[in-house]
């Protein structure tokens, strides 16, 4: 098996939903959200439970999406950043389907959309990728309490409150969304120790499986309207942006990131958003209506993860990047590529 | 690809990581922080001209800004002031407070032994092992020359 898996079928991307709290609703793509809790607690009692229920109700809306019951998935692939990935376990539990939990930390969402379609490509059948994040609950677990009044470093993200599920399936039709490609990261040391920039810890990551991606397929990334990265915010676009200039010239122009478009310019966001949920949240908000509604037809889809602990760090072990990458396209656009033998 | 080394990766990170605006940083911890000690020096006088003696009435100051700022970070808002005001609200005992308050308020959710007992002093504890290990080496240099000046 290499790296960079052609899926003899590709998986159709039947639908998607996204749900999100109140920085997530008053950023630039609010609207586009299916449900916004400006309280953050989606009607539960503390941040780790509003989180599982997030990714409840983002595979209720994305299944209601489709006019599936649960009985209809095979399959859910979730993650999230609490210990023991068990926002996903504990909101996902009812759906008694066959479950894997995975942990990639903020590169979750594409890693999920890599196993669940290569493995209906193989095997068939109906998969939900779910992915989530909670700020309040990421605080507690990996800095300091919610109300504790610290001032942040421009550098840092900002853990979005946000939850994204996709539904996939192995056929599918005409003019839907598909992913044809997956490439499987390379865990790259992102060389700082710094908590608090882990966007340029991530960097180097992306630029790897960006240019592994182009180097195992033969695909150019003029190809591409964008080349996405998950959650690499201002520092870890910039650190990107100057490595792609000179590896890739063509990629660099082709480039944007999740992180930067969550929160557009608010300022309490610093560094833009990071999180599991956050290059969830764009795919569902932003760039999967853009490719259904034809917009847009061929993306470089990646989500980038930052492997470390809270322990980790302060033990002076550096930060470990990651990146996942899927390529989503039109289904025609996929069907001229194909036909014209590139 | 060109292999980077360690160092490299980190040059480049630097770069592009934008520096905090120190001087607009200061200037708000000095004004920020400046008016919690007016309010601590205003609450002082008044329990002087309550009746209250000098030394208690400088204690009830200290404790109104650890009520206050206890107040304000459970209501909500201590954070949103001290995103601003950095060390302005961290380095007069609304610092103290708010971290012990905001892991107390955090940690309930896990019960009040294994929760609020277990993590209260999370972020304070430093403080408060420190400050004690200070008290004490403090206290043994002032009796090992109060012994000496003695003998002397």
């Amino acid at each position: 098996m290499k790296r960079l898996i052609k899926l003899t079928t590709p998986a159709t991307i039947r639908s998607y939903s996204a749900v999100g709290g109140y920085e997530e609703g008053r950023g630039p793509l609010g609207k586009s959200f299916d449900h916004i809790d400006e309280g953050c607690l989606f009607g539960k009692d503390t941040w780790e439970k509003a989180e599982a229920e997030m990714s409840r109700t983002s595979l209720n809306l994305a299944l209601a999406k489709a006019s599936l019951s649960h009985t209809e998935l095979d399959l859910i692939v979730a993650g999230d950043l609490q210990n023991q990935c068990v926002a996903s376990a504990i909101g996902l539990s009812s759906f008694g389907t066959g479950y894997l939990g995975i942990y990639g930390a903020c590169s979750s969402c594409a890693e999920g959309l890599v196993i669940a379609s290569s493995l209906l490509s193989q095997e068939g059948g109906r998969a939900a990728v779910v992915t989530s994040s909670h700020n309040s609950a990421a605080e507690r677990q990996f800095r300091m309490p919610v109300e504790y009044g610290g001032q942040r470093t421009p550098s840092a993200g900002w853990t979005s409150t946000a939850a994204a599920s996709f539904i996939l399936e192995a056929e599918g039709s005409l003019g839907e969304v598909c992913i044809s490609n997956c490439l499987i990261g390379r865990m790259i040391d992102g060389a700082t120790t710094d908590g608090s920039n882990l966007g340029g810890a991530m960097a180097f990551a992306a630029l790897d499986s960006i240019l592994t991606y182009f180097e195992l397929s033969g695909e150019s990334a003029s190809e591409f309207d964008y080349i996405v990265t998950g959650d690499l915010g201002k520092v870890g676009s910039l650190v990107l942006g100057e490595l792609l200039s000179d590896a890739l010239p063509a990629a660099a122009p082709r480039h944007v990131d999740c992180g930067n478009i969550l929160y557009g310019g608010q300022c309490d966001v610093h560094g833009g958003a990071s999180g599991c949920g956050t290059s969830a949240a764009v795919l569902a908000t932003h760039f999967l209506p853009k490719l259904h509604s034809g917009e847009l037809s061929n993306i470089l889809f990646f989500s980038t993860g930052a492997l470390m602990s809270p322990s980790s760090l302060l033990q002076g072990e550096s930060i470990i990047g990651i990146a996942h990458g899927v390529k989503i396209s039109r289904t025609d656009f996929l069907s001229r590529e194909r036909s014209s033998g590139v | 690809m060109k292999q980077l080394t360690k160092n490299e990766k980190l040059e480049i990170i630097k770069r592009h990581t934008p520096k905090s605006k120190t001087l607009r940083n200061c200037i708000l911890a000095g004004l920020i922080g400046g008016t919690i000690c007016l309010v601590a020096e205003l609450s002082r006088r008044l329990y002087l001209y309550l009746g209250v003696n000098k030394d208690d009435s400088t204690l009830l100051a200290s404790l109104t800004i650890i009520l206050l700022s206890g107040l304000a970070t459970a209501l909500g808002f201590f954070d949103r002031i001290g995103r601003h005001a950095g060390a302005g609200t961290l380095v007069p005992i609304s610092g103290f407070s708010n971290s012990v308050v905001s892991g107390a308020i955090d940690s309930q959710s896990e019960g009040y032994i294994s929760g609020v007992g277990i993590k209260i002093f999370s972020v304070a504890g430093p403080v408060i092992l420190y400050a004690t290990v200070s008290g004490v080496i403090y206290g043994l240099i002032i009796y090992i020359i109060g012994g000496i000046s003695a003998v002397i």
